[in-house]
């Protein structure tokens, strides 16, 4: 059980202006700026919930998940993770969570990765029985195989990510933080660590919490969504119930034969060669099965596919929405 | 303790990928503290005495020094790169492990090419050590390991103070180098030598003189009170505050975007 309330956290950053003068200019005269990094972020986590964080960058995702995972201290608010306060009772804490910095690494660089698993072993104090069953589970469901006795730094990336996710896992964490899990990673990589974290939310109960900017990471893997902006939840929600949301606007793409596209209402036509054309049309005024029905009762429609609003368009949209 | 020999083998093996850097770099240390060591012979081969002191107790204080700050260097570097752990976010990673955070920041660099400083500052503790006309005795063996102890703690906490800054500020904090590297260089003749605000300061502000001069009195024979030899041990008092100071700034952490 995750708990936030009125989390507030300020950053004073130093800023000037570019070049020389200023540089100098800055030695002596020092000009600060509070940037409001969470201003007031409030949410309850459910165990064995996932949880997808999205919001834009800058936003505050990190460091809600910092101040989560007990390495920013707030500046005021709650927050009770599993009945402890993350900063005050950090080693307590820490224990029971995993976590993925995607764009660091938190593997032992010039070793080969099982030597970093050994020592993660160690410093959890994971006894050996408990030790080899996760590994050789993890083994299998990522993968690992060979790429263990591989050192860290000769990996590609998404070897690397999957020695990650391990790594971050080998304790058995009731609470599994990923940040940017799949950034850079290619296709089959991204489906490898998207299954198994479904398999490891099913299978373990593990509660996930997802920071991601790839809404595909969102729409495969959580229920819920938080988006946060400008440092607050703007919206706590489903996948579905944010879809609701979205515009009714449709795309339907025909290959037809014989005849001309009737001109109907609400439909308005994109894009029209001999035997393809790309309508958008309005689906709270015409219903996309009303569309296709009548457009066949005058040409022979030979295939045609329908969509929605991309989830990233969706996405694009909210943060319009909420000008962040 | 044995988690300790674990992480320090992990980061011997590391550094032993990169063979000729860790030699290079060991010689390197080598060399520059030799040049340190130069000056002090060519000072003696002109004057005999700098108050009262001999050259080869002299050489006594500079290696005692130089081995303190050698073994903080190489075991206590992740204090002293501190700055690099908040900027690559391995801080971030501490934070997230169940160990203490003064234990995985020891554990974190371990620099074992300083080894090569302390090497040289050991040669000359053996060349100094017979050649001084210091009588012997039980007492005056535990001043020299108390003093490197001490030696130790204090420079410890001087890099534990520096990092404890950098929570601050990450420019300009070279000014700390006044400290360190200046307590070092200073350090290498009986503080008295520079006259009595220096032992003051070297006595009440960083606590050099307690194990580098007052022992050392013991250590040659001018005084007989064998109480300076535990002197030394105050300068473990010296890593409370900085350590206090050092909580502070992690309070007040504000880690990097990602």
């Amino acid at each position: 059980m995750i708990e936030l309330k009125h989390i507030r956290k300020s950053f004073r950053v130093a800023k000037r202006n570019a070049g020389f003068s200023e540089a100098v200019k800055a030695l002596f005269r020092r000009e600060y700026e509070t940037v409001d990094a969470l201003r007031d972020v409030s949410f309850t986590i459910r165990d064995g919930e996932m949880v997808g964080y999205i919001g834009p960058n800058g936003a505050g995702k990190s460091s809600t998940i910092k101040v989560m995972s007990g390495v920013l201290t707030p500046d005021g608010g709650e927050c009770v993770i599993n009945g402890r306060v993350p900063w005050k009772d950090r080693v307590a804490h820490v224990r029971e969570i995993g976590v993925v910095f995607g764009q660091r690494s938190q593997l032992w660089w010039d070793v080969p990765v099982i030597d970093s698993f050994e020592l993660i072993r160690d410093i959890y104090k994971v006894d050996g029985a408990s030790y080899r069953r996760t590994l050789s589970r993890l083994t299998e469901l990522l993968d690992l195989g060979e790429i263990v006795k591989t050192p860290a730094r000769q990996l590609s990336l998404g070897q690397r990510m999957r020695c990650e996710i391990a790594a971050s896992l080998l304790h058995n964490p009731k609470i599994l933080f990923l940040d940017e899990p799949t950034i850079g990673l290619d296709a089959v990589s991204k489906l490898a660590v998207r299954d198994f974290i479904r398999a490891l939310n099913r299978e373990n109960g593990t509660t996930v919490i997802l920071t991601t900017h790839d809404m595909q990471d969102v729409e495969a893997l959580t229920e819920r969504i938080l988006l946060i902006g400008r440092g607050q939840i703007l919206l706590d929600g489903s996948l579905d119930e944010l879809k609701a949301r979205s515009s009714s606007r449709r795309t339907l793409t025909i290959a037809y034969e014989g005849g001309v596209l009737p001109q109907l209402p609400g439909v308005t036509v994109a894009e029209d060669k001999p035997g393809r054309a790309v309508l958008t049309l309005d689906a709270a005024v015409c219903p996309v099965s009303e569309a296709i029905a009548r457009i066949s009762s005058r040409v022979n429609v030979k295939d045609f596919s329908a969509a929605g609003e991309s989830v990233d368009e969706l996405v694009a949209s909210l943060y319009r929405e909420f000008s962040i | 303790m044995k988690l300790y020999w674990k992480l320090v083998l992990m980061q011997l093996k590391s550094q032993m990928q990169y063979k000729a850097s860790f030699f290079m770099t060991a010689a390197g240390q080598f060399i520059v503290s030799f040049t340190a060591f130069l000056s002090v012979l060519f000072l003696f081969s002109r004057f005999h005495e700098v108050q009262g002191f001999s050259y080869s107790e002299v050489l006594i204080c500079y290696s005692v020094i130089l081995t303190a700050f050698s073994l903080t260097e190489c075991f206590v570097r992740g204090f002293d790169v501190f700055p690099r752990l908040i900027r690559g976010g391995d801080l971030d990673r501490i934070l997230v492990r169940p160990r203490s955070e003064v234990f995985q920041v020891l554990t974190s660099h371990i620099e074992f090419s300083r080894l090569g400083r302390l090497l040289q500052a050991l040669a000359v503790l053996a060349y100094a050590i017979p050649t001084s006309e210091i009588v012997w005795s039980a007492e005056r063996v535990a001043a020299v390991f108390l003093m490197l102890a001490g030696g130790v703690a204090v420079f410890s906490a001087l890099f534990m103070l520096y990092a404890g800054l950098s929570f601050f500020t990450i420019e300009g904090l070279e000014f700390m180098n006044i400290f360190t590297d200046g307590s070092r260089e200073f350090g290498m003749y009986p503080l008295s030598v520079y006259g009595e605000g220096v032992l003051k300061f070297y006595t009440y502000c960083i606590p050099i003189a307690l194990f580098q001069y007052y022992p050392f009195l013991y250590l040659v024979g001018r005084s007989d009170d064998v109480r300076l030899i535990f002197l030394p041990l105050l300068g473990f008092l010296f890593l409370l505050p900085c350590y206090a100071f050092f909580r502070f700034g992690l309070r007040r952490y504000k880690s990097t975007g990602s």
